[in-house]
């Protein structure tokens, strides 16, 4: 058994919205395991039920060895940042660290020492004597990191947490959450519907989609083999391209070409999904694309156009690459980089 | 030079608000340091005279009521006792009135607190004899529990509370439990010190509230070792200038709880924003 297990667990909300749909997953002790999907998919519920915070409908969730269906988030040993912190407002800096180390009788000398650690890990020592009131929002968001911290949890639950910084301090504060998982070691799950954090923060990716996991992989597994139409859509920025098509013979129709030799012995209407930058410009190719729009990011160029049928289609190429406005791409799928999806089931079937 | 004028006249104005409710106080101060005869003779006055001491003291010391067994100064230990009571016990009781109707899962919370609050329609004085009669059965005529308990039970208090707790995150109670928080270590550490400003609010009002009692504790006490200030108001016979020290007197006590307490008021409010 790993360290974290969930066994069929589903979750049906007293007013009946069934939120999460008989789910099992296993975490590793040490694993960074980040939870994707868009709004409303179920993973805040997910994570609460890990944490305690909400009923188990049926299933179970073991921990460490433990079964905690029925064990009270006050005696779970795990510890929870919420993504607007809830720091608790009438203590200062200090004392927020040092709530939980009290609740559990702990010495007055090891509970400073630790509260000092873990301050000095997070670089907050010089505002332990502030209210939260007095802090900005990212070091509002690393005290409510410290107060997981200090208490040594078997788990971290990570809720949004990074979802009420500004770009630039997510963006490091995302780094610095990775770094100290893994200075720390501790066992994470972080729940995010922003595809990059969950891409670059995860050991492993659990897509969620209405309550259930979509596909469960590394990273670069997920980015490079999605195994539904929603995975693919979902994991990628810009977002894959999808195309209408139709599978006989291992030939693929789609709008205005045809590939050859297709490895699936699928027949029917299908999606074809081409990511934008699993394309080259090529003489002759098989996509013709008219240029609306560039965008260019310094490193990359994000060109967005049409196709011949008015469809609407990206491709991302080097930033060193001059693209004029109005002007005929003629594009190629580098290395046959495409996937095909059952077009009613969205099922992957290449 | 138009906002000078308009803030003058709204000035003018404060100033006449102030002045109608202050002077006739001073007054009844200034002429309970004259002697009786003068103002029999020349009625109110509005300078000081020189028997302060005098007055004071005897209103103070004096036994008073039929049989002459109170003191203004007992009177007013037990409208202190009183006071204070009733403050304490019915902010108390409504912090874990209102914790339990929010936090706790009770069926129907919402339908018990409005029963609770229609109590509001049925004060004291309407419930009297029957309150008198339980508090008489109880053996609790003639002491301070009987005077304090029937009155310390507020729909109000719990209606500040339990709006208050509904406006505190869930996520403070989620992450406190997290932080290994049981119920009643939520309730101590968190919504009472994050309710102090409305606690104290809520006790100088209740303290003001069981002070001005009158009609409960005359009739729940019939020795006249219970007397309160207020009763004594009224009861206090005398010469004119004793009753004019005593009513000023009997001022004092929610003048002094409202300038103590108002301090912790006022950080709290502005400590937490
Ligand atoms: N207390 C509740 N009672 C009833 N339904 C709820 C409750 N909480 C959540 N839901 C429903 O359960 C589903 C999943 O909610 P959840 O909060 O887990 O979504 P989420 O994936 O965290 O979304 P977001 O990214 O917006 O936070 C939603 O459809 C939501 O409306
Ligand atoms: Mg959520």
């Amino acid at each position: 058994m790993s360290f974290l297990d969930l066994k069929n667990v589903t979750k049906i909300y007293p007013n009946g919205t069934k939120a999460v749909h008989e789910t099992s997953l296993s975490i590793n002790e040490g694993e960074f395991m980040v939870f994707v999907g868009p709004s409303g998919c179920g993973k805040s519920t997910l994570l609460r039920m890990v944490a305690g915070l909400e009923d188990i409908t049926e299933g179970d969730i073991n921990l460490d060895g433990k079964l905690m269906n029925e064990v009270d988030p006050s005696e779970r040993d795990v510890a929870m940042v919420f993504q607007n912190y809830a720091l608790y407002p009438h203590m200062n800096v200090y004392n927020n660290l040092a709530y939980g180390l009290k609740n559990r009788g702990i010495d007055k000398e090891t509970i400073e020492q630790k509260v000092n650690d873990a301050a000095k890990l997070l670089q907050i020592s010089d505002y332990l004597q502030r209210k939260p009131s007095m802090l900005s929002g990212g070091q509002r968001q690393r005290v409510a990191m410290g107060r997981a911290i200090v208490r040594n949890p078997k788990i971290f639950l990570f809720d949004e947490p990074l979802s009420n910084l500004d770009a630039k301090l997510r963006i490091q504060m995302r780094l610095e959450i990775k770094k100290l998982q893994q200075k720390v070691g501790v066992t994470s799950i972080f729940v995010t519907h922003d595809q990059v954090e969950a891409m670059t923060l995860a050991d492993r990716l659990a897509v969620i989609n209405n309550g259930i996991i979509e596909q469960l992989g590394t990273p670069i597994e997920i980015y490079d083999n999605p195994k539904s139409l929603f995975v693919a859509g979902f994991i990628g920025s810009p977002q894959m391209n999808f195309l209408d098509g139709n599978l006989k013979n291992k030939t693929l129709s789609a709008e205005g070409f045809e590939i050859k030799d297709i490895n699936s012995d699928y027949e029917g209407e299908v999606t074809l999904g081409i990511r934008p930058e699993h394309l080259i410009q090529t003489e002759n190719g098989l996509i013709n694309l008219k240029v609306d729009l560039v965008e260019q990011l310094g490193s990359d160029n994000l060109v967005y156009g049409q196709l011949k049928n008015k469809k609407d289609f990206c491709y991302r190429c080097p930033g060193n690459q001059t693209i004029e406005k109005g002007s005929n791409l003629s594009l190629n799928i580098e290395n046959n980089k495409h996937y095909i999806f059952d077009k009613s089931t969205g099922k992957r079937v290449n | 030079m138009t906002r000078f004028i308009t803030s003058s006249f709204s000035h003018l104005i404060l100033l006449i608000g102030i002045l109608i409710m202050v002077v006739p106080v001073w007054m009844i101060f200034a002429s309970s340091t004259h002697t009786s005869s003068m103002i029999n003779m020349n009625g109110l006055q509005m300078f000081l005279g020189d028997s302060f001491y005098e007055n004071y003291l005897r209103v103070l010391l004096y036994q008073g009521g039929f049989f002459k067994e109170i003191t203004a100064l007992k009177m007013f230990f037990n409208s202190f006792i009183m006071a204070t009571g009733v403050a304490i016990l019915s902010v108390v009781t409504s912090l874990m009135a209102a914790y339990a109707l929010v936090y706790y899962r009770i069926k129907h919370a919402t339908l018990l607190f409005w029963i609770i609050f229609i109590t509001i329609l049925v004060p004291l004085e309407l419930r009297i004899f029957p309150t008198y009669s339980v508090m008489a059965e109880l053996n609790l005529v003639n002491s301070y529990f009987g005077l304090i308990v029937p009155i310390s039970a507020s729909a109000i208090a719990t209606l500040f509370f339990r709006q208050f707790y509904k406006t505190v995150p869930d996520e403070l109670l989620e992450s406190a439990k997290l932080d290994g928080a049981n119920t009643w270590r939520f309730f101590v550490d968190f919504l009472i010190p994050l309710s102090k400003t409305m606690i104290v609010a809520m006790l100088i009002f209740m303290f003001v509230f069981g002070y001005n009692q009158y009609l409960w504790p005359l009739l729940v006490t019939t020795s006249e070792q219970y007397w309160t200030v207020v009763m004594g108001l009224k009861m206090m016979s005398g010469s004119i200038v004793h009753r004019f020290a005593f009513v000023i007197m009997s001022m004092v006590p929610p003048i002094l709880i409202i300038i103590v307490l108002q301090k912790h008021f006022i950080k709290g409010v502005f400590q937490d924003k």
